[in-house]
């Protein structure tokens, strides 16, 4: 294995991969920040260019590059003005944007970088040590756990859930719930709910419903109520990166923390970055302490750090069954699988010993593409971070048009405009109502995956015993259940203790 | 199905095919095509739409390609803008797959391949049954053996929804070898790389997928291949039997082709197939071929419309036998 590795260290540094790696972040962080585009649709767009490139080693250096860059440049729409354009950085909205509000948005783009940067950083590391190993982690899960995994996943609505907003949280999930199941699912051979609309077959899309629920209520907000955009103010912060080292001290366990849970999660082919970061999102919410706990949803950093640095380490770890056994975990590396193919590498078992350049290469390079993101992200930061001190004229039409642009642009279908507005007119409504939508979205993410997985098994043991058959769904669902449960219990016992005192 | 005509590089055409690139400057057969793909960028059908523009306007067989991706009702949404702007389309041609028949079947498009203008089947992918490497089940008589036995203990998985393309292949191969199809305990799986994933991992016994898939992973050893549906064995898997010299009469073929707009002018029609038919015979189109490892399966024109009539015949016995019609 050393001799591979160094075989890969003489081939990453080689100036051609070199400069495909800088390409490759560089094209990713740029078309990644843009709403709606997501990595999926760069790397298709980018397939041919790699494949003129001929050799595998480059190509395939590039595509990764691109893949990474994307999720790195993701985060930046979310935190910025709310519109996540890859599941994966929909957590990272959740406190990334209210920190934006509050002026912070140089240091919330910051602690992004670092996080994403950890993450991925600690992902090639584990990925050099453990590549062979990991490949019979991958097949650990049956559908059974990923079920459990994906209520695991669901307790990160537990951060939306604070006073008196426990049944409005749960309303929305339930609403995230049923939207999902509008369509044809994976298991059903037939169409629900969708009213004979010949557009809803395949479901509501997420980039739609991301942009309907988070992107567009927000701009429209911005524009009812001027208030919320004067940032007179916040002017002189706005480009402030600085992290306190009491900042740093905070962040750091989450985001060591998260990096091997993200990365983990990731090596499992039905799991990947989304579900990596609400449930890096879930836990760490769940285990700070309960003055920490207040502050997630509303601008926590250790909330912001979390799914970044989970997002990033699970796609590092979901090039272990792409190049170990050659299974696609995600769309994303199902569409790099057909590149690798294309360019006559069978990626597999044999892929370490028949083509070790290539395949240790490759992993070199994603160490070198997150010391390059880092490097040409954080000067770029007070830049990227001014464009929120665009005058709110200015601004508000450019979002609205990203928005827009980006529900459009992954489906050239024009309808998916006018499911926009109507559920961005609905979303509003609801917000006015102080409804939490961010359960909706994770309600509706996990959904689908949930109710696939669960079907499944109930099939394969021809009921539901397998929620104890094997101990490790019965560990997950327990686990997802003392997520749920202990904060209710935890403020009970507050609510009590008070009482008790009068 | 056995209407598939496998084209053979011979010689002869190859020589052809060099003299007619080697004259001067021979104008393009068609001016132009504008391939209407009706799913996103980066899948199946975007690969081959443009895959085979790629290899027509290199080859010189036609001027320019352009490309269009309309998604919408799982490829529904192409079909009816292809019939409802027939008039103006007369230079748009369709991707289309399978799919086509089974979804117009079950009525999830309100027309069918019939109301289209068939050019032809260019490409194809068998279907093959795949076992664990370490799996006790090594030819498809042990499937059936063990199906036999109990079909609930044999869960066999696949890429497309209960009544899709991999689950009617498993229902075909089980009755014509002679067992009731219905019993099939059939799990889905939303992507084939998820469903191989479960094979390997143990979830499923059996997988049913497409054959081009199932090769890259029998050549890294970890999966067997125990039964493909061509009628004789391929030569990127030799030592991979055919259902049918295991005595099961089961052949199914997943196309690729393309449609045109209904009304379209026969002499119009007939350019775009002699187009393709010489594309066939290309070294641009055989790059564009390895590289995506397709199998040639050339149905031009009529040849096309009963195949897919047989194929449909084939689907819809068996989608009434399994309660899906």
């Amino acid at each position: 294995m050393y001799d591979g590795i160094m075989l890969g260290v003489t081939a990453a540094f080689s100036l051609t991969n070199l400069t495909m790696v800088v390409a490759g972040c560089l094209i990713g962080t740029f078309i990644g920040m843009l709403p709606g585009l997501g990595p999926m649709s760069i790397i298709a767009i980018m397939i041919p260019v790699a494949i003129k490139i001929g050799d595998p080693s480059a190509a395939l250096i590039l595509l990764a590059g691109v893949y990474y860059g994307a999720i790195f440049g993701g985060s930046t729409s979310s935190i910025l003005i709310n519109a996540p354009g890859v599941a994966g950085t929909v957590a990272t909205s959740f406190d990334g944007y209210p920190m934006a509000r509050m002026g912070k948005a140089g240091k919330a783009l910051a602690i992004a970088a670092i996080a994403s940067f950890c993450g991925g950083t600690v992902g090639a590391i584990l990925l050099i040590g453990f590549a062979p190993a990991l490949s019979s982690v991958a097949l650990l899960f049956h559908s059974a756990e990923y079920f459990a995994l994906m209520v695991v996943g669901l307790s990160a609505i537990a951060a939306f859930a604070g006073e008196g907003m426990v049944v409005k949280a749960l309303l929305m999930t339930v609403m995230g719930l049923i939207m999902a199941t509008v369509g044809e699912s994976a298991l059903f051979n037939a169409p629900r709910f969708t009213m004979g609309v010949q557009d809803l077959q395949s479901g509501f899309s997420f980039i739609t419903l991301a942009m309907a629920l988070f992107a567009l209520p927000e701009a429209l907000f911005l524009v009812m109520d001027p208030a919320r955009a004067n940032q007179d103010d916040a002017d002189k912060q706005i480009k402030d990166l600085k992290i306190t080292r009491a900042e740093a001290r905070a962040i750091a366990p989450v985001i060591a923390r998260q990096s091997i849970q993200g990365f983990l999660i990731g090596v499992m082919p039905g799991a990947g970055a989304t579900i990596a970061s609400f449930l890096g999102y879930a836990v760490e919410r769940n285990i700070a302490s309960e003055e920490e706990q207040k502050e997630f949803g509303k601008g926590s950093i250790k909330g912001l750090a979390a799914p970044e640095a989970a997002n990033n380490a699970a796609c590092t770890g979901s090039f272990v069954p792409l190049l170990t056994l050659g299974i696609p975990g995600s769309g994303t590396t199902a569409i790099l699988l057909g590149a690798l193919i294309a360019l006559n590498v069978n990626p597999g078992p044999r892929l370490m010993i028949d083509n070790p350049t290539i395949f240790w290469s490759v992993i070199i390079s994603m160490y070198i593409g997150n010391v390059v993101l880092i490097i040409l992200n954080l000067p770029l930061i007070p830049y990227i971070a001014k464009l929120l001190t665009i005058p709110r004229n200015y601004l508000i039409p450019f979002i609205l048009f990203f928005t827009l642009i980006g529900a459009y642009i992954g489906q050239n279908n024009a309808t998916e405009l006018l499911i926009l507005v109507g559920l961005g007119v609905g979303a509003t409504i609801l917000r006015f109502a102080n409804f939490p939508l961010p359960p909706l979205l994770i309600g509706f993410i996990l959904g689908g995956m949930m109710e696939d997985n669960f079907a499944r098994a109930v099939n394969l043991t021809d009921g539901i015993q397998f929620m104890y058959q094997r101990p490790m769904t019965l560990t997950l669902l327990l686990i997802g259940v003392a997520l749920i449960a202990l904060p209710i219990w935890r403020r009970r016992r507050a609510k009590l203790s008070v009482a008790d005192g009068d | 199905m056995k209407f598939t005509n496998r084209i053979r590089k011979t010689a002869l055409s190859a020589i052809a095919a060099t003299v007619l690139l080697a004259g001067p400057a021979i104008a393009a057969d068609v001016d132009s095509i504008h391939f209407l793909i009706p799913g996103g960028a980066g899948g199946g059908w975007d690969g081959t739409a443009r895959g085979t523009g790629e290899a027509l306007t290199k080859a010189g067989l036609v001027g320019t390609a352009t490309f269009e991706n309309m998604s919408g009702g799982g490829g529904g949404k192409a079909i009816g803008f292809l019939i409802e702007n027939a008039a103006s389309n007369h230079g748009t041609l369709m991707v289309n797959s399978t799919p086509i028949v089974i979804r117009s079947l079950v009525g999830r498009f309100p027309h069918n391949f019939r109301d289209l203008t068939m050019i032809a089947g260019t490409i194809g992918d068998y279907a093959a049954f795949v076992v664990h490497k370490n799996s006790p089940i090594k030819s498809f008589a042990d499937l059936l053996a063990a199906y036999k036995a109990n079909p609930r203990k044999v869960a066999i998985g696949g890429g497309s929804v209960p009544g899709g393309m991999d689950h009617i292949v498993v229902a075909h191969a089980m009755q014509a070898a002679g067992e009731d199809p219905t019993k099939v305990k059939y799990i889905p799986y939303d992507a084939g790389g998820k469903a191989m994933a479960a094979l390997l991992s143990g979830e499923i016994k059996a997988l049913s997928t497409g054959f081009s898939e199932a090769v890259g992973m029998a050549k890294a050893g970890e999966v067997r291949i125990i039964g493909v549906t061509a009628d004789k064995r391929n030569a990127a898997a030799p030592d991979a039997p055919t259902l049918k010299e295991q005595g099961v009469n089961a052949e199914f073929v997943n196309w690729r082709g393309f449609f045109a707009a209904p009304g379209l002018p026969a002499a119009k029609a007939n350019a775009y197939r002699a187009a393709i038919a010489k594309m066939y015979a290309t070294p641009e189109w055989e790059a564009v071929r390895a590289r995506n490892g397709w199998v040639n399966i050339h149905n031009p024109g009529d040849k096309f419309v009963s195949f897919l009539e047989a194929q449909e015949k084939v689907i819809k016995s068996l989608m009434k036998k399994l309660g899906f019609l």
